[in-house]
């Protein structure tokens, strides 16, 4: 069995981040490193494959044929990636981008795809389902905790109340939300090992995937400052009216 | 191009252009550590500090599990890797407090050392692999209460007695050693100064803590007595007789200082910086002020400088060619630079520079110790003087 772990690399959001004002794309100038988001993905995903005696290839959508953020699921024990690059993909929306991954996932024979519910930069939480639309595979979302018997691919879902209980036939993707494991620590045996590991490049054409993109970001604004709260001086019915309020929000 | 954008915010990294010295396995390593450090020290080091308590054995095994513990030495579980991603290590766990620091210096470059570069092959193969896993952890015992800068009179003596060693004597400010499990002890013999390796509760070894520090706090400072303490002859370090042993291990763990201190400095930096920018006097962000901005780029550029002089420091040492007095430089430029800049930040945050509520003052405080271990700073001002000079002033 092979498992493929989607891996976004983005800006290290550590640093300043900012948008282009010409063409509203982030600007991705400094280091790219693994999403947070994915890193749970890529657990996840190990964790399965040790139980399964499995295999995860990484699957990278990023330009400049970036590999920082690879490399990290690759010391984490990952075996291999996939990276897709190519000038035509600056500004690809999130269609665009799942047509490529979609195109990387049947490359790689895998038939199970991980990705996070939505990215830390871009947070559309639409590529998972939009990915398993184009293989014509079943989206299981929002998996809490992921389990693989035999064909059936069975997950957890959180609700407000508990969870939901979802399976399906494989091949599938499953998209999971961080905070279900903790990320390991790639060791530094893993990181010199990462070197050694194969990473394929590849580009549009090579997948045979065209640069469409039916998306248009018109312009940005940025959001309305946040009004104050409403201050409750305390004159012995401050308790009553935070209820009320409360009640009112339909939070109680 | 970005690159080009006058005005933008730069990381202290990015003006001195940093990541372009080192590899992507060194980015990697560091980016590591400085997540184990966020997650596992940050949280809990100022508590750590005020108690002047450590969970060192927990550390020590979720270092050993990283591949910290003697990451820069060869085989027996040890991950062997270069230079500057050692330098990189330490700095990143320094960034979090030099106590912790300390723990990997004392146990990769002092204690793992020793045994690796002097110990016999059994001695390797016992200690090393459980060192290196964090699972045992070690010390080194050459300062003496009347013995600092000057080692070589030190008194410990190691008598025998038929096949047998008695040990005597004592030792001061030993990082690690009443939490050891193995301590490495340089004692006098009627062949010269040599290393010995006691194991932690052998009868006659007692080791206690060293209490009312005002410095690296959250660390592990012990005295160890040896009273009559009898070891088997195979209890000596074979490769190395003479003070040259104990100083090939103190330059590795001042090579690791060198890199070390400046992570404490980039830590008090940032915080000064975000502090800077966002605290308003006179309606303004303190960092507008040209005072302020002024400290900041001067603090920048000899962490920038600081840098410099410890990567390409590295690289001399990967190279095999690294002279002890260009140890002695960078450690003392770095410990001196990042006590500055400690201080410095500590003005910048006004009163909060004082509280365990922010990092500066802990830092402060620790490097005073690391100006003064590993050869005091005056020490190795000494060592360069006799470098340029041919004169030596001291011995
Ligand atoms: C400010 C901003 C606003 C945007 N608004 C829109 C918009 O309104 N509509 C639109 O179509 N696009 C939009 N985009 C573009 C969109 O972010 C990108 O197309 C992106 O490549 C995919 O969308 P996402 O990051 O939102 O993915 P999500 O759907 O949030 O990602 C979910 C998961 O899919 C996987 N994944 C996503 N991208 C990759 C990748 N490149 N490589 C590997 N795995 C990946 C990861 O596991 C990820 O966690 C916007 C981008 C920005 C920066
Ligand atoms: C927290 C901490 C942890 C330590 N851990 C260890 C450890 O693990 N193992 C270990 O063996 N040691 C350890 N040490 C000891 C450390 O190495 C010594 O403190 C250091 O070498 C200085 O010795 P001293 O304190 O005896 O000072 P002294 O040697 O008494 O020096 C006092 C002052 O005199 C100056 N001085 C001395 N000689 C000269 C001279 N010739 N010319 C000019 N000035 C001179 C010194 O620079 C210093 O300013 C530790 C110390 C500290 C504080």
């Amino acid at each position: 069995m092979k498992i493929a772990a989607f891996v976004k690399q983005i800006p290290d959001q550590a640093a300043p981040q900012a948008l282009d004002p010409d063409s509203f794309r982030l600007v991705r100038s400094g280091k790219m490193i693994i999403d947070d988001s994915d890193s749970y993905g890529v657990e996840v995903s190990l964790q399965l494959a040790e139980k399964l005696g499995a295999e995860v290839v990484v699957v990278s959508m990023a330009p400049g044929q970036e590999t920082s953020g690879v490399r990290t699921a690759l010391a984490m024990g990952a075996a291999s990636a996939i990276v897709v690059s190519d000038d035509q993909l600056a500004g690809a929306d999130a269609l665009l981008t799942a047509r490529v991954l979609a195109q990387a996932v049947s490359r790689t024979g895998a038939d199970l795809v991980v990705a996070a519910t939505e990215s830390t930069d871009g947070y559309t939480g639409t590529v998972p389902a939009q990915v398993a639309a184009l293989l014509g595979w079943p989206a299981l979302t929002f998996a809490k905790e992921l389990e693989v018997d035999g064909s059936t691919v069975r997950i957890k879902r959180q609700t407000e109340d508990g969870f939901d209980e979802v399976e399906a036939e494989l091949p599938a993707v499953v998209s999971v939300t961080a905070g279900s494991v903790v990320p390991r620590y790639p060791s530094f045996k893993g990181i010199m090992g990462a070197k050694s590991k194969p990473v394929e490049l590849l580009s549009l054409a090579d997948l045979g995937v065209a640069a469409e993109v039916g998306e248009r970001v018109l312009g940005v604004r940025d959001a309305e400052a946040r009004a104050a709260g409403e201050v409750f001086e305390d004159d012995g019915t401050a308790e009553e009216r935070i209820v009320a309020f409360l009640d009112e929000i339909k939070v109680l | 191009m970005e690159g080009t954008v006058a005005g933008a915010r730069r990381s202290l990294e990015e003006l001195f252009a940093l990541d372009q010295l080192l590899s992507s396995e060194e980015l990697e390593i560091a980016a590591v550590v400085r997540r184990w450090v966020e997650e596992a020290v940050k949280p809990s080091v100022a508590e750590w500090f005020e108690s002047g308590e450590l969970p060192a054995r927990e550390l020590a095994l979720e270092l050993g599990k990283l591949g910290v513990m003697g990451m820069h030495l060869d085989g027996y579980g040890c991950a062997g890797l270069g230079a500057v991603a050692y330098g990189l290590a330490c700095l990143e766990l320094e960034a979090g407090d030099s106590g912790i620091r300390s723990l990997v210096s004392v146990q990769g470059s002092l204690a793992m050392k020793a045994i690796h570069a002097f110990g016999s092959e059994e001695q390797r193969q016992q200690w090393l692999p459980p060192m290196a896993a964090g699972e045992a952890i070690g010390c080194f015992g050459l300062t003496e209460p009347d013995f600092g800068s000057n080692p070589a009179g030190l008194r410990t003596v190691a008598r025998r007695s038929g096949g047998d060693w008695i040990l005597n004597g004592s030792k001061m400010w030993i990082t690690n050693g009443h939490i050891a499990d193995v301590a490495v002890v340089w004692a006098r013999t009627e062949d010269g100064i040599k290393g010995f390796v006691v194991p932690a509760g052998t009868k006659g070894f007692v080791a206690s803590p060293i209490h009312h520090k005002l410095s690296l706090r959250a660390s592990a400072t012990s005295e160890l007595v040896f009273e009559d303490l009898r070891l088997p002859a195979d209890a000596t370090l074979p490769g190395g007789i003479g003070m040259r042993a104990p100083l090939t291990c103190l330059g590795e763990a001042r090579f690791g200082i060198a890199f070390g201190a400046l992570g404490a400095a980039r830590d008090c930096l940032r915080t000064a910086i975000d502090y800077s920018t966002t605290r308003i006097q006179f309606d303004r962000p303190i960092g507008g002020f040209q005072l302020t901005q002024k400290k900041l780029a001067e603090m920048a550029l000899e962490w920038g400088k600081g840098m410099l002089l410890a990567i390409h420091l590295g690289r001399t040492k990967e190279r095999g060619q690294v002279l002890a007095e260009q140890v002695s430089a960078a450690k003392m430029n770095s410990t001196q630079t990042s006590l500055e800049i400690a201080r410095e930040c500590r003005a910048i945050l006004g009163a909060n520079g004082i509280s365990l509520e922010y990092p500066v003052a802990r830092h402060m405080v620790n490097l005073e110790s690391v100006y003064t271990y590993e050869g005091t700073y005056e020490m190795h001002t000494l060592v360069l003087g006799r470098a340029l000079t041919g004169l030596a002033a001291f011995t």
